[in-house]
């Protein structure tokens, strides 16, 4: 992506009827670690690699409880992707006190995006740079929706994003079609061979992703790692190649910073798709 | 004065002649209980304004959204204030139009935390509600109280409905009523009340919910029978002059 004058401002559009700013922002989202959701008509499954800087520092929280029916997981900047999280909390602790019921996940989503929404139309905003992967239950059966900073959200029965998320859509695509009449254990499975995809080569193992899942009678809950490690095991995956990755990135490094040697210039928008 | 309110606001001495002190036209009990297919929900149609049976087509119970009944007893005035407001809730559920919609247990807990907020700003809505509905198979019933007293049961009254017509309840009600027998032992409460309670009159309205929606009867009397020996010759063998 190149510099040009249309791209100081969050409120200037572009000749070509572009924010730049936004899409910056959408950036960002690519360059954190990878995060990825799939679903069934029961369950959903997130997970994420957790990269420590170094090996001194724990690594970052990436998902996050919001409610005993919502679960999130975020890529880009964390530090976003926390006050989002707040404000998730608040919002599904205000409403089940009100109404002693559980917030319907469609109706946060919406609220979040409709915030992402403000954060571009306003000069003293700038847009969050966080991405987020929903999962939650409602009445009408699990969902996961993914939250740019954009302000749109999409509904989705597999993603993944962050960076050298590529690699674990593709292999998301392969089988998604399966996943509505998944067991959980098939689905947790399914999302720790989706986020090896994403590692390139590298071991899975559990002390660098997190797995969480909620379903119809299960609170929404981080595994731990000794269960993570049992999986993986379990499912005799470690160290095994099941296909050649996708293209690596163009993008470095973890760390949240806006690389300039990204992707596209031109075409549509990021956020149109 | 130091400050100056804005006309409307609760605060200072003007306001005192704003909050509620007492009610000024009245309804009696409402009485309802769990069938088989959902809810009954008996009120009769009487406004009292004081001890004068002044309005006698008053409608005590409506349906809330798709799931839910409202009955309630007290000031009518503070009703439609309510009515207003969960208007409004259910609008705005309605407009979000996606597959979610308030059921009663929602409905219920929202007017709990209204009746208790008004009850803390000493400015009540001086009513006690009714609220039974059924959604996706669930039955529900409860009541909150004008200080913001709220409970579930399987059958719940309001008012004299507590002392006349629970212990009726509690001895004749059982699981998976037939329509016709929720209604019958509806109407021996509510008879009874007719005959002690003298706010009530001779006028009813019976509601049903149930997952189809709900329907409310046209207003009818119960048959009632004053021709019992006790009550003929009343004051004969009485002493004294009053």
């Amino acid at each position: 992506m190149f510099r040009n004058q249309y791209d100081t401002d969050v409120t200037t559009w572009s000749p070509a009827g572009r924010l730049f700013q936004v899409e910056y922002a959408m950036e960002a989202v690519k360059q954190g670690s990878a995060a990825i959701g799939l679903r069934s008509k029961t369950h959903i499954v997130l997970g994420c690699v957790n990269k420590a800087n170094s090996e001194l520092s724990s690594h970052q929280k990436k998902i996050f409880k919001v409610d005993d029916h919502i679960g999130v997981a975020i890529a880009g900047l964390t530090a976003d992707g926390r006050v989002l999280s707040r404000y998730m909390r608040n919002e599904c602790i205000n409403y089940s006190f009100t109404y002693e019921s559980p917030l319907p996940v469609g109706r946060l989503v919406v609220q979040l995006a409709d915030k992402a929404q403000v954060c571009t139309q306003r000069s003293w905003k700038r847009p969050y740079g966080v991405g987020l992967l929903v999962a939650g239950l409602d009445e009408s059966g699990a969902h996961l929706y993914y939250n740019c900073p954009s302000g749109n959200y999409f509904e989705y029965q597999a993603f993944a994003i962050g960076s050298r998320s590529q690699a674990a859509k593709t292999y998301l695509e392969r089988r998604f079609e399966n996943f509505a009449d998944s067991s959980r254990d098939d689905l947790v499975k399914d999302a720790l061979m989706a986020i090896r995809e994403t590692l390139q080569g590298e071991t899975l193992k559990s002390s660098i992703c997190t797995v969480a899942v909620v379903g119809v009678g299960e609170s929404f809950h981080i595994l731990d790692q000794e269960t993570v490690q049992q999986m993986i095991n379990a499912f005799d995956i470690v160290g095994e190649q099941e296909g050649p990755a996708a293209e690596p990135d163009a993008a470095a490094g973890q760390e949240a910073a806006v690389d300039q040697g990204g992707s596209t210039g031109e075409g549509a928008a990021p956020m149109d798709i | 004065m130091a400050s100056k309110q804005p006309e409307n606001s609760l605060l200072g001495p003007e306001a005192d002649s704003q909050r509620t002190l007492y009610p000024n036209v009245t309804g009696t009990s409402v009485v309802a209980l769990k069938y088989k297919d959902g809810i009954l929900m008996a009120a009769d149609m009487g406004g009292s304004y004081g001890s004068t049976l002044r309005y006698k087509n008053v409608e005590r119970m409506k349906a809330i959204g798709k799931h839910s009944l409202l009955g309630a007893s007290g000031e009518i005035s503070d009703f439609q204030e309510i009515l207003r407001y969960l208007d409004d809730l259910i609008l705005y559920d309605n407009m979000w139009d996606d597959g979610n919609s308030l059921g009663p247990k929602e409905v219920h807990n929202y007017l709990t935390r209204l009746m208790y907020n008004r009850r803390n700003k000493f400015n009540p809505l001086w009513n006690s509600l009714v609220l039974g509905g059924i959604k996706n198979g669930e039955k529900y019933l409860g009541t909150v109280s004008m200080i913001g007293v709220n409970f579930e049961d399987d059958h719940v009254a309001t008012g004299f409905g507590n002392h006349l017509a629970r212990p009726i309840l509690r001895q004749e009600w059982h699981e998976n009523l037939s329509f016709e027998d929720g209604v019958r032992l509806l109407e021996k409460c509510m008879r009874v009340l007719l005959y002690r309670d003298r706010s009530a009159i001779n006028k009813l309205q019976i509601a049903k919910i149930t997952e189809e929606g709900m329907t409310i009867s046209q207003p009818y009397s119960l048959k009632t029978y004053w021709e019992f020996s006790a009550f003929e010759n009343p004051t004969q063998g009485a002493v004294g002059s009053w």
